[in-house]
């Protein structure tokens, strides 16, 4: 008989305590309240919390796809972003505006031909007859990285002179806040026109990736370094302004704790919410703004692609081939809802007091 | 030469301590807001100086300015005989800590206890290996009462007494001769309250630290305190031993301060008389001239509207600042 059935029975009815209910606590768990548990970083923690949250994984799962999909397609579709089909070193006229997976009418001759298999055009082909989807594909590439450049610098650039202006407080916050409002009051569509117009002149021809990109590209990047980063640093600025009251702070100081260590440990960290939510919008910002530059005319440099410059072209044709415009319509949603979702799952797992 | 002795014999030395804070009055002007006006006292070690007084009336401000959180005014703090308040703090931050009043946002909700703990064993280096910054930060947590469980959470799992026990910890890892405990059990009720206040006499028993213990509750400072100063906007009317105090008050506030303390027993708390203090607390950018209490005391006199009275000593220490009694 065990000792939970020697205990006395409750009588029916009553509202007395169940004693069978409890239990006593055996040796081994009275030791456990003595060991300390696997110290865990705050870091490792919150990436294993990240890790159990679902949408945080899809949006994951999503953009690991994406990325893949931008590194190795252009390695296994043998056709290039810029290069109008040829079938047999000839150019071939009748492959414009095909439909996703069929094949042109010289194709068609040539496979039955020689019995070999062409390489379908999964999305299809556009007017000038290139085949879409490695199009789609290299839009993709250069959509995501400006995203993610431009949001790298707006990030580095705000969060050190809005934590240095904030942190710093007093007069030095007056100066650099100033310089953020007239930062603020410049136009940037003015300033990234005539930057790119500036650079066209001063550098025609820049060697690598930049050339291929195009002048445009490069201003969109340095207004991005020059303007952009002055909402973010203005953000950082009032969240660090708050979190500097914190009692926790003037305690890192007792401790003798010098500045860096501060910021780095105590006042960063509980920003962290407002940076990463900023950052994880800046991504889609910057790709909505290379859409509307390449829009106008000021994005990337012809023939390279971008999601914004490819949908602006799919308007033309849209009664007649609206696949055009669905294809890099819905790379652009799937890019900017897994970056939210990946940047709210991120806020979560980094809350403490959200942790289960 | 004995004076020189006696110099070194004292822990912490606090000299005509003002803090004066700049509050903007509308286009561009700043008034000084004087939030600790000219206070003295001295702490020896091992020993437990009260400082109690009502809210507002700067003691929190005097425990900061001491520890050089904010930059005095004006006035000396000297530690061991040394003068630290044109020093570099860095090599003090040993020695003196501080507990702070609110244990909710002095505790960085970002951070394991094991790291709030062990923060200050980073900062200056105190172990060799990582076992050993362990075992000193389970040390620590043993010696407040905390469970080596607990080393892996954050602070917002815990109650208010763990948080406070989890804040004493992070003070004593640096091994301190002194402390400053700012209300460290106001924010807590009653029964945690009594478990909070033996432990830091235990400890000072057990590592013998001196502590200026800040609070608004007599009953608490004087079960706990050697000698208590009492404070009213930002100076320090009366100080004495704890006893005397309580015995013989002497200034008109301390006096109704004690009035205001509950008695369990009801006979005596029927034959007390409690002194109800008219008006309000002044402000402090607008002060009374001469003796600031004057405005709520039925004893003043035009003396005290003309001049400020210094503290003077009634014999065996009993200090106070007053005209009249
Ligand atoms: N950083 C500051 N800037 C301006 N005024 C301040 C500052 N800190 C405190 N004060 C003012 O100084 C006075 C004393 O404040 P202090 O916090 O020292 O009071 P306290 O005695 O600790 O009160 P409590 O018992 O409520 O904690 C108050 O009038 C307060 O408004
Ligand atoms: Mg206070």
């Amino acid at each position: 008989m065990s000792e939970i059935d020697k205990m006395p029975k409750k009588a029916p009815f009553s509202m007395q305590i169940d004693l069978s209910k409890f239990e006593k606590a055996t040796e081994e768990e009275k030791k456990q309240q003595d060991v300390m548990s696997e110290s865990t970083t705050f870091l490792k923690d919150s990436m294993r919390k990240l890790f159990k949250n679902p949408l945080a994984v899809f949006s994951i799962v999503v953009l690991v796809c994406i990325i893949l999909l931008i590194v190795i397609a252009p390695k296994v579709v043998p056709y290039g972003y810029s290069e109008m089909l040829q079938v047999n070193g000839v150019r071939d006229k009748t492959a414009q505006n095909l439909a996703p997976m069929t094949y042109s009418e010289n194709e068609l001759a040539y496979m039955e031909e020689t019995g070999e298999k062409l390489f379908p055009h999964i999305f299809g082909t556009d007017e000038l007859c290139r085949d879409y989807f490695i199009r789609v594909v290299y839009g993709t590439r250069v959509s995501l990285s400006v995203g993610l450049f431009a949001s790298i610098i707006v990030l580095i650039i705000g969060v050190l002179y809005g934590s240095i202006s904030g942190y710093a407080g007093g007069k030095t916050d007056l100066i650099m806040m100033r310089v953020v409002d007239i930062i603020y009051s410049l136009p940037d569509m003015l300033v990234m026109i005539l930057l790119s117009v500036v650079l066209k002149e001063v550098m025609p021809d820049m060697p690598g990736v930049l050339g291929k990109l195009g002048s445009n590209m490069i201003a969109i990047f340095m207004v991005f370094g020059l303007l952009y980063w002055v909402g973010m640093a203005r953000l950082i600025r009032g969240q660090i302004l708050s979190v500097k009251e914190n009692e926790y702070v003037l305690a890192a100081r007792t401790i003798g704790a010098k500045p860096g260590r501060i910021i780095r440990r105590h006042i960063l960290p509980n920003c962290l919410s407002v940076i990463i939510i900023t950052t994880a919008l800046q991504i889609p910002s910057a790709i909505f703004t290379e859409s509307f530059l390449s829009f106008i005319g000021l994005g990337v440099q012809a023939p390279m692609p971008s999601l914004g410059s490819l949908a602006n072209a799919a308007r033309g044709g849209l009664n007649s081939y609206p696949y055009k415009l669905l294809f890099p319509a819905l790379m652009i949603c799937l890019i900017v809802l897994a970056l939210n979702l990946l940047g709210d799952g991120l806020r979560d797992a980094l809350d403490p007091k959200l942790r289960k | 030469m004995s004076n020189e002795e006696k110099n070194v014999q004292k822990l912490v030395e606090v000299n005509g301590l003002k803090q004066y804070f700049p509050v903007k009055s509308g286009f561009g002007k700043t008034i000084p807001l004087k939030a600790v006006d000219g206070v003295s006292f001295d702490i020896m070690p091992g020993e437990t100086l009260g400082l109690v007084g009502e809210s507002g009336c700067g003691k929190t401000t005097v425990g900061r300015s001491i520890l050089r959180l904010y930059e005095p005014t004006a006035g000396e703090v000297r530690y061991n005989g040394e003068l630290i308040t044109k020093k570099n703090m860095a090599e003090y931050r040993k020695e003196m800590q501080m507990v702070f009043q609110d244990p909710y946002s002095s505790l960085n909700p970002r951070m394991t206890v094991e790291d709030i703990i062990g923060e200050p064993l980073d900062v200056h280096k105190l172990y060799t290996s990582k076992g050993e910054r362990r075992d000193k930060i389970l040390h620590l947590m043993e010696l407040v009462g905390l469970n080596a469980e607990h080393a892996t959470r954050y602070a917002h799992e815990f109650s208010g007494g763990q948080r406070q026990r989890i804040g004493i910890a992070r003070a004593l890892a640096v091994d301190p001769k002194f402390i400053v405990c700012d209300e460290p059990v106001s924010a807590l009720d009653v029964s945690i309250q009594a478990q909070v206040i033996n432990m830091f006499e235990e400890l000072q028993e057990k590592l013998g630290v001196a502590y200026l213990f800040i609070a608004h509750d007599l009953l608490v400072v004087h079960h706990i305190s050697n000698r208590i100063a009492v404070m009213y906007l930002g100076k320090i009317v009366e100080i004495a031993d704890a006893d005397e105090l309580n015995d013989n008050p002497m200034h008109p506030y301390t006096q109704s301060l004690l009035s205001a303390v509950p008695i369990p027993d009801p006979k005596i708390a029927k034959a007390k008389k409690r002194i109800v203090l008219e008006g309000d607390v002044p402000s402090p950018l607008k002060m009374p001239s001469g003796c600031a209490f004057r405005t709520r005391c039925k004893y003043a006199t035009e003396r005290c509207a003309q001049e400020c009275p210094n503290l003077v000593d009634r014999g065996n220490g009993h200090k106070v600042a007053c005209f009249n009694k």
